[in-house]
């Protein structure tokens, strides 16, 4: 069973539609790039399957006993974190918030989960160092940590590499693909359509002509004609 | 040498004067309720620094003002609770308007401050029967000396609400935290962040109306301020910010009290001023260990 399916879904703000009649679904293992241009509706429709925002018509149904808390995010950066006086291993931990209920404090699995994702993400000798203090890469995979903490199942990436250099960017793929060889699904939006066709098992694709199918089908369509033109499956930037 | 003995002379000369004051129950009061105060205040500073809501405690303390005109002007028996009411009923709007408001947040905060404090001020001079109607306004505006004029129930309601304030801080810490850190994470993770923003705005407003006897309205925000930006020239993760901005502000509340009550000096103004000087302190230090670092 799929583990995200959206039936007919319409999205956008004060009942004016971005995009409409969106069919999709996400199964265990997938590997999905959402591309497409700016106000395409990329980031409204990652707001909507966090549950952030209410879609204006259709539904997301969730499957696979995937429990709507259970979808860790990537988002992109906010100015207030990049002066925030925290920690590494505090922001990671805050990850296992969801998890705590009612309960005011941490136990001792949540911390050690956090310790893990720490040294999964290859951070553990920054542990204690001040998240403000990190460079751009450094604090991608803090808060990649810190969404690890939070599901097992299916990570949701805002544009994971916007701002990273070539050689982090590279890196930063490279970890997001190990994780998904894990067996975690992936959801990530880019504007980097080499990139969407060179990791990415599924595309799907907002704006006019709208697409969503594997990685073959979409190099095969109209859009994938126009937008990935001249490039190769599993063709290198 | 002799300056040694001068010194010390006026040294225990100070020391004498003080424990002449410690005598009296009002002024051990006082020290007790506006260490306390001090503490509640500091808790939140960091997450209204990083959440951009800065100037939050001087609107809701023109809306305390304003409520305390109306308290005063009805002839209320128990403000304190009166007051307590209307500015957590103006925070909970002002914070949970901040993100989908058609009127940004800083805006809106201004509209209620100076609109509270006119018609507070206002209601003031119309019902007012005090002969010295300058003198009160002054006095709810920057605190002069109510503290020390503290009734034996004010004392109690603030040791009670100060208690409140840091047991809530505390069971919640791990929750501001997310919440102030990354609110659309928090959120989409299952932390209820609605429930969360209520009750720093509930406890927001109630360390206002507490710090109101303290420094009065206007200098309210240097309270929950200064001592957050303090702490963070000095620190770098949240949990020794967060105790830092605590000491520092209890220290400057307990230095600021004890200069006032010696030298005559007005006690919200003194405090700020310590608070003041402190950060400039905190500043340096800060700067030069920056340098050291690089």
């Amino acid at each position: 069973m799929a583990l995200l399916t959206a039936e007919n879904l319409s999205l956008g703000y004060e009942s004016r539609p971005v995009v409409a009649d969106l069919n999709f679904t996400v199964n265990k293992g997938d590997y999905l790039c959402v591309v497409g241009e700016n106000g395409s509706g990329k980031t409204t429709l990652m707001k909507t399957l966090l549950g952030l925002r209410p879609p204006l018509s259709g539904r997301i149904v969730p499957g696979d006993g995937l429990k709507p808390n259970e979808i860790g995010y990537l988002p992109q950066q906010t100015v207030v974190q990049k002066d925030f006086p925290a920690s590494v291993r505090e922001i990671v931990l805050s990850g296992c918030q969801g998890r705590c209920g009612l309960r005011p404090f941490y136990n001792k699995e949540e911390k050690r989960l956090a310790e893990e994702n720490i040294a999964k993400m290859g951070i553990a000798d920054l542990a204690r160092r001040s998240f403000r203090d990190l460079s751009g890469g450094q604090q991608q995979r803090v808060l990649l940590a810190r969404a690890l903490c939070a599901t097992r199942k299916l990570l949701l990436l805002d544009e994971p590499v916007s701002g990273l250099d070539p050689k982090v960017t590279e890196e930063m793929y490279r970890l997001i693909a190990t994780l998904n060889e894990d067996g975690i699904t992936i959801v990530m939006i880019s504007h980097d359509i080499d990139a969407a066709l060179r990791w990415a098992t599924h595309i799907l694709h907002l704006g006019n002509p709208l697409f969503f199918g594997s990685k073959r089908e979409y190099l095969q369509s109209d859009a994938g004609k126009i937008f990935g033109a001249g490039r190769k499956e599993g063709a290198s930037c | 040498m002799l300056g040694c003995e001068i010194f010390a002379a006026s040294l225990s000369e100070l020391y004498d004067k003080l424990a002449m004051y410690m005598e009296y129950p009002f002024v051990r009061h006082a020290l007790v309720v506006g260490v306390l105060i001090a503490l509640c205040s500091s808790l939140l500073g960091v997450t209204l620094v990083l959440k951009r809501f800065s100037l939050i405690g001087d609107g809701l303390s023109h809306v305390a003002f304003g409520a305390m005109a109306i308290a005063a002007v009805l002839n209320f028996t128990n403000q304190m609770a009166a007051v307590m009411l209307l500015t957590i009923i103006s925070a909970v709007l002002l914070l949970r308007g901040g993100q989908s408001a058609r009127i940004k947040g800083d805006a809106a905060v201004a509209m209620i401050s100076v609109g509270s404090l006119a018609f507070g001020y206002m209601l003031m001079n119309i019902f007012s029967k005090s002969a010295n109607l300058s003198g009160d306004v002054c006095s709810t505006l920057f605190g002069s000396t109510s503290i020390l004029t503290l009734s034996a129930r004010d004392v109690r309601l603030s040791v009670i609400f100060s208690g409140a304030v840091i047991l809530v801080f505390v069971l919640f810490y791990n929750k501001i935290f997310a919440v102030t850190f990354d609110e659309d994470f928090a959120k989409a993770t299952g932390t209820n962040a609605g429930v969360c923003n209520l009750l720093v705005a509930v406890v927001i407003a109630v360390i206002i109306v507490l710090a109101m006897n303290l420094v009065g309205s206007l200098l309210i925000s240097a309270l929950i301020i200064f001592p957050a930006l303090s702490a963070m020239r000095l620190f770098r993760t949240f949990k020794s910010v967060t105790v830092c901005s605590a000491v520092l502000s209890v220290l400057g509340a307990l230095t600021g009290m004890l200069i006032a009550i010696l030298a005559g000096t007005p006690v919200g103004s003194t405090i700020v001023t310590v608070d003041a000087a402190m950060f400039g302190l905190c500043w340096g230090i800060g700067a030069v260990k920056g340098v050291i670092r690089l």
